[in-house]
């Protein structure tokens, strides 16, 4: 973790209460991520992830700390940081490429007509939507309207691309090869990514790196779990690799129960420094029982986790 | 099935105007008895006395006397007698500078407020005690102060056409989804363009619905304050034929209000269709 490409630095997001109290959502979060790395977030609702991504895009400001992107602290949003919202967000007056040339336009303002529209028609064949320009978004698919939407966020060619959920109002065949669409285009393009999900399989499948939350609020970056699995990886031979149930289980475990108990049973947890999490030795990760696997997964304690 | 459908309802409709017509023919037949009286009492007396026709016009009586007007209507005899079209083009043409002078007024005004919390709720209390009022309550600050009936007319209907269409502006300005907002924010787009690439389109609906709602109720202003500035317009039209005692032409002129109140209403729907977006 020498390249800080992006680098959360002790942010907070506090809301005034009842009663003149704060209600603190999460407090001293610290994070980075290399450039060219795909990193997802897990944890509860409530947690705070989609306040982390809103503040990593400027649309949100933190109470405290700060946010360094690329060498430079931010202040509100950027052309830099592309946003897939998880409702899709297209503006349904304009058509598919109208909602691409809308974002190519606010990108480069001096381009004319016809050069915006071949950059963003460029991306609408990307994410393979070609014969589709002219409609509007009332008359496509749910999966299709996302396919914009990545197309929306790719044209402007960001630095790095903030998703919240972008295929959870999916089906699970469109999701999975939407899946298979981003991965493929963010290992072409080098894009950095981070992504909020629910879904531990598309973790698993998308990221480089797990960051893994506690439940709100007062919610702390409890692990950062390194993806073993190879980068070549395919969505369909996943599950075959040995080391994917270690990770799985070592991620459900989390969310199950570690999560709730994590800031009592770690006192002396250092947000500054969150413990990177390596899951190895294949031989002990291939789950039998669920039972053994959750006595062999007490943290701390693990044969196969070294922390 | 659907044109089936309509030419269904086609065909129930023109049967309740056939009785409706038939009932109003036999309700104003001449029935009442004719008293006889010497012929030179008869000419003071009227047609109700002297041959029993009813005081109400029948639809024959309504339909001649619009052919009538149909065939010359843009004649001048004068102040008290010019023809229906001349008539309607002065409520038109009132109701339409009115009308144009308050979208000016409250679409601009409009997104003001709803753009900015701080406005939305300082002008608050003046848009709740101002928008009960009656426009015609106005009328004589207007006729005080302006100093021209016509004009007065015309503020007349400005007040009255404004609150809807602010309203909905405010409405729809300040209801637009955060999602689309962000989506701007995110693309960094300024203040201005995202009023007109954003917000202008998202809100246009709710807009123009609300100048929908403005144009009937100018329509139905147009009238009583005609009635009070006197001089033109239909609204005068049927007052001075009340007081001519002509009912066939006060029945004519209700007749015209309704179509011209309908046609300007489906303009509005038109304009409301093209900026409505399916979701």
């Amino acid at each position: 973790m020498t390249d800080k490409f992006v680098s959360i630095e002790g942010i907070a997001k506090r809301y005034p209460g009842a009663g003149g109290a704060t209600t603190t959502i999460f407090e001293n979060l610290w994070l980075s991520m290399a450039r060219g790395e795909f990193c997802c977030v897990i944890g509860h609702s409530g947690c705070g992830k989609t306040t982390v991504l809103n503040i990593l895009a400027g649309l949100d400001a933190p109470s405290e700390g700060a946010v360094i992107v690329d060498g430079q602290a931010i202040s509100g949003t950027s052309l830099d940081r592309a946003v897939i919202f998880q409702s899709h967000a297209l503006l349904p007056w304009r058509t598919v490429l109208g909602n691409v040339s809308y974002a190519v336009s606010s990108k480069w303002r001096s381009w004319d007509r016809a050069k915006v529209k071949a950059h963003a028609q460029n991306f609408i064949d990307l994410v393979g939507l070609t014969g589709s320009e002219h409609k509007r978004p009332s008359e496509l698919s749910g999966g299709m309207k996302q396919r914009v939407g990545i197309a929306r966020a790719l044209s402007i060619t960001p630095k790095m691309m903030l998703m919240d959920e972008p295929f959870s109002a999916l089906d699970a065949l469109t999701r999975g090869t939407l899946q298979d669409e981003v991965r493929r285009i963010c290992l072409e393009t080098g894009q950095t990514a981070f992504m909020i999900t629910h879904d531990v399989d598309e973790a698993i499948y998308l990221a480089d790196k797990i960051f893994l939350m506690t439940n709100g609020p007062g919610a702390v970056l409890a692990e950062v779990v390194e993806n073993p699995l190879p980068r070549d990886r395919g969505r369909t031979d996943l599950h075959r690799h040995p080391l994917y149930y270690a990770l799985r289980n070592h991620i459900i475990d989390f969310l199950v129960t570690r999560s709730k108990t994590f800031t009592t049973e770690k006192p002396d947890h250092d947000p500054r420094n969150v413990p990177l999490v390596h899951i190895g030795k294949p031989g002990l990760s291939i789950a039998s029982s669920g039972e053994e696997q959750r006595q062999t997964w007490t943290p701390g304690a693990n044969p196969g986790l070294t922390a | 099935m659907n044109s089936s459908l309509r030419l269904r309802a086609g065909l129930v409709s023109i049967a309740l105007l056939a009785a409706f017509l038939g009932i109003w023919h036999l309700a104003t037949r001449s029935t009442a008895p004719v008293a006889t009286m010497s012929p030179e009492y008869a000419k003071l007396m009227g047609l109700t006395a002297t041959q029993g026709k009813s005081a109400m016009p029948g639809p024959l009586d309504v339909g001649a006397k619009l052919w009538e007007h149909l065939k010359r209507p843009f004649y001048d005899n004068g102040p008290n007698d010019k023809g229906l079209g001349i008539q309607l083009a002065y409520s038109i043409a009132r109701v339409g500078t009115g009308y144009l002078l308050a979208v000016l007024v409250a679409i601009p005004l409009g997104f003001l407020i709803g753009m900015s919390p701080l406005l939305s709720k300082a002008l608050d209390p003046f848009i709740q005690v101002l928008k009960p009022i009656s426009p015609l309550a106005w009328m004589p600050l207007a006729l005080y102060t302006i100093k021209d009936s016509s004009v007065s007319a015309i503020f007349v209907i400005f007040i009255c056409s404004i609150w809807p269409m602010l309203l909905n502006t405010v409405f729809g300005v300040a209801s637009v989804r955060k999602e689309w907002i962000n989506v701007a924010r995110t693309l960094e787009v300024g203040t201005v363009r995202r009023a007109f690439t954003v917000i202008l389109p998202a809100a246009a609906p709710t807009i123009l619905t609300g100048m929908r709602i403005s144009i009937g109720i100018a329509w139905l202003v147009i009238v009583a304050a005609e009635m009070l500035v006197g001089g033109t317009g239909i609204g005068y039209f049927v007052w001075n034929e009340w007081n001519n005692l002509s009912i066939t032409n006060v029945i004519i002129a209700i007749l015209l209000i309704g179509i011209v109140g309908m046609l300007l209403d489906q303009i509005l729907a038109r304009f409301t269709r093209m900026v409505t977006f399916p979701e």
